[in-house]
């Protein structure tokens, strides 16, 4: 196999992985907030995409012209991430925010709840067979020569996918919201005491994850082209593996793991077989727990007293 | 709380009742269990219509009984596709009814598994209309054991209405040799009847010469393939087959080979043959380059009585039947054929019956079943899309396979694959 399959492999695990991040993003700072894993998060993204594809079909977008599909595509991310992001608020105020201070397993068993209500509305809204995205970019390669494939989707993920993480750790280090958010997630009840709203901080975070999952159901949408009301499970379960990889709570634990799941499958694809691209990854998260168990780049807590 | 318990303890006595329910002497039942929701959904329902065709036809009655039909579904929504839990429930629950003497199904061959063994101990007929996986009835062409694991009682209850994939793989193979393909991969989606037609395609290219690039198998589960289809382009083959249905990906991997950039010829089998896999597709992606082989003749090549079939259908429900439909009206025939011949509500009469139709004149052609239980029927064709529909494109000629095969010298697995229906004559 030549070096230019290899980095083909990598341009594919690099926007895959980036994609994966992106919705990593959103458990791992829920999780980093109020130690909540948001089983929902993955069923949110599969309403965004829902609502994506509603918008697309309503506005007529996959017959526009050039400009306006460019034009589509931004207003698109913002109204499915105003869309997600408003929902994941609202479930947040119906949902977890009664168990705040309930026993960790009932918040938990609440998410498992809500992702299955999620997934009912999603089945209602696109019904029971998988759904074509329209193609609104084309494949046509950006590079030189008839080797290595990277077309306007693939640009496109990398186009979204990065100035948004840049801005939400821009966000999270320089702000006053985010040195809340910093501070409620080291010890909430301090963070009360020296004057932060934690109730305003956790929706605040709760928003921004939802958001930035809002922004990833439009990318799935236009780049894999296909959705459908189970794709929150498996994109979940990328994801939620990619944040505990990374360090779950650590912003940028959620990106490098993204990153690794991204470069493992498409790489262990490959090689390997594909066949057995599930095993490998799941493999290497147990090998890497084995020895850091805090992961990549998360910190080593202290049991709580 | 406690007004609940008689409510539970009438529910448990109803339920009961309902188990000891003396058989109805007037009343023949015959059951269908397809996926009803999901993708398969669109075919299932044209499967559902040409079965319902077939008892209003009888005019709802057969020799002395009333026939009820009663439309069992195999999947769920929740998982999108046939579940092993709703087949066997499905298959328990017409066994529990004593009205019942024939059950129609199943559409997916991995089902089939699911419930060969429960109704085999009732002996209750299964015709199906639509699975092709060989180890279902023929003997030492399937994994070890098959079929007589379907068969705890050592009888046959289950037929089939549709030619199995024996014919199917090696055809396809044959007829990428004669379009010129040279190099191939391979795709499988890991189930009974993908992966089962993969592996006879597979060992039919490398006996023809076709050189064989590649073989995987998908996770039916993944949401895209394009490491998958990066490898298959630094491959370069002429064709890419995948064993698998609309169900387990099809559209996926049309749409990433597309888009992939991959100029190949796209093979796959009749598990595919629904406009949802064009749909799920995309038109685009296929239009020209995506062929479809199909046990029997599609709808608009029928004749005699397959063609007065299509025309009622098109007349009744306003849109062409899919590929299936005329296979769940001829398996509904066949029952009723049965029940008429056996002329009793005796399970075992009704399911010996069936099996020992030699000679049926049907929508399909004439036809009977062999010792196994297999359609005598060998005709298989191939379809192009083409507009976003599929098209005719030709009949696949058994004689010019067996001929191929005579100039081979002997490969073993060969001879195993053609001795199945030997003394049947080809159409």
């Amino acid at each position: 196999m030549s070096v230019q399959f290899f980095l083909q492999q990598c341009l594919i695990g690099l926007t895959n992985g980036a994609l994966v991040a992106l919705v990593a993003l959103g458990y791992t700072m829920v999780y980093g907030i109020i130690g909540l894993i948001n089983f929902a998060h993955g069923d949110l993204i599969m309403l965004g995409a829902c609502l994506a594809l509603s918008l697309v079909t309503a506005f007529g977008l996959a017959t526009a012209g050039p400009t306006a599909t460019w034009l589509g595509i931004a207003m698109l991310v913002v109204a499915c991430g105003l869309f997600c992001g408003t929902l994941n608020v609202c479930v947040d105020r119906i949902v977890y925010k009664p168990l705040r201070n309930a026993p960790k397993l009932a918040p938990l068993v609440s998410a498992i709840g809500v992702s299955f209500i999620f997934m009912n509305i999603g089945l209602f809204w696109l019904g029971p067979s998988d759904r074509s995205f329209p193609e609104l970019l084309p494949s046509t390669n950006l590079l030189p020569g008839d080797g290595l494939q990277f077309t306007w989707k693939d640009l496109l993920v990398l186009v979204v996918v990065v100035p948004l993480m840049l801005g939400l750790s821009l966000l999270v280090r320089t702000t006053r919201l985010g040195r809340a958010m910093r501070a409620v997630s080291q010890d909430p009840t301090a963070a009360a005491l020296v004057g932060v709203d934690v109730d305003r901080v956790i929706a605040a975070t709760f928003f921004i994850g939802g958001a930035l999952g809002g922004a990833a159901s439009v990318i799935y949408g236009l780049y894999i082209n296909t959705i459908g009301f189970q794709m929150g499970f498996q994109n979940g379960l990328y994801a939620f593996t990619a944040a505990v990889l990374g360090g779950i709570g650590s912003i940028p634990g959620a990106v490098v793991g993204g990153l690794v799941i991204g470069f493992v499958r498409s790489l262990s694809s490959a090689y390997v077989g594909e066949r057995w691209t599930g095993a490998i990854v799941f493999a290497i998260l147990i090998v890497i727990l084995v020895f850091r168990p805090e992961g990549l780049l998360g910190r080593r807590t202290k049991e709580k007293v | 709380m406690n007004a609940s318990i008689p409510a539970v303890v009438c529910l448990l006595i109803g339920l009961l009742m309902a188990g000891c329910r003396p058989a109805d002497p007037t009343l023949v039942t015959i059951v269908s269990s397809l996926p009803r929701t999901g993708s398969a959904k669109q075919q299932s329902d044209t499967i559902v219509r040409g079965i319902r065709m077939a008892f209003e036809e009888a005019e709802g009655r057969v020799g002395p009984y009333r026939v009820e039909y009663l439309d069992l579904d195999d999947s769920t929504a929740a998982a999108g596709q046939w579940t092993s839990e709703a087949e066997a429930a499905n298959a328990r629950r017409a066994l529990q009814d004593p009205d019942v003497v024939a059950y129609i199904g199943t559409f997916n061959s991995g089902a089939a598994k699911v419930s060969m063994p429960i109704l085999n101990l009732g002996d209750l007929l299964m015709v199906s209309p639509a699975n092709t996986a060989v180890g279902l009835t023929k003997p030492g062409l399937g994994a070890p054991g098959e079929p007589d694991v379907y068969r705890p009682t050592g009888r046959l209850n289950y037929a089939r209405v549709v030619p199995a994939d024996d014919l199917q793989g090696p055809l396809s193979a044959d007829w990428a040799k004669r379009r010129g393909v040279k190099t191939v991969c391979i795709l499988d989606d890991n189930e009974v009847y993908g992966k089962g037609l993969a592996d006879l395609f597979d060992e039919r290219c490398r006996e023809i010469g076709i050189e064989v690039l590649g073989h995987d198998s998908i996770d039916a589960k993944a949401q895209e393939f394009k490491s998958l289809m990066a490898s298959i382009k630094a491959a370069k083959p002429d064709l890419v087959y995948f064993g698998g249905t609309t169900q387990s990906k099809g559209g996926q991997l049309a749409k990433d080979m597309a888009s992939a950039g991959i100029g190949a010829l796209l093979l796959v089998p009749d598990g595919c043959r629904e406009q949802v896999f064009i749909d799920s597709a995309g038109a685009a992606n296929l239009e020209g380059r995506c062929f479809v082989t199909f046990g029997g003749l599609p709808p608009e090549k029928l004749t005699g009585k397959g063609k007065t079939f299509v025309d009622r259908y098109r007349a009744k429900y306003h849109e062409t039947p899919e590929a299936y439909a005329v296979y769940g009206y001829e398996a509904g025939c066949v029952v009723l054929e049965a029940i008429r011949k056996a002329g009793t509500k005796d399970r075992r009469a009704i399911s010996d019956a069936a099996l020992a139709i030699r000679d049926f004149d049907g929508a399909l052609g004439h036809w009977g079943f062999d010792a196994n239980g297999d359609t005598t029927m060998r005709t298989l064709t191939v379809s192009v899309v083409k507009n976003g529909r599929f098209e005719f494109e030709e009949i696949l000629d058994v004689d010019a396979h067996a001929e191929v095969d005579g100039a081979d010298e002997d490969p073993p697995g060969d001879a195993a694959a053609n001795g199945a229906a030997p003394a049947e004559p080809a159409l």
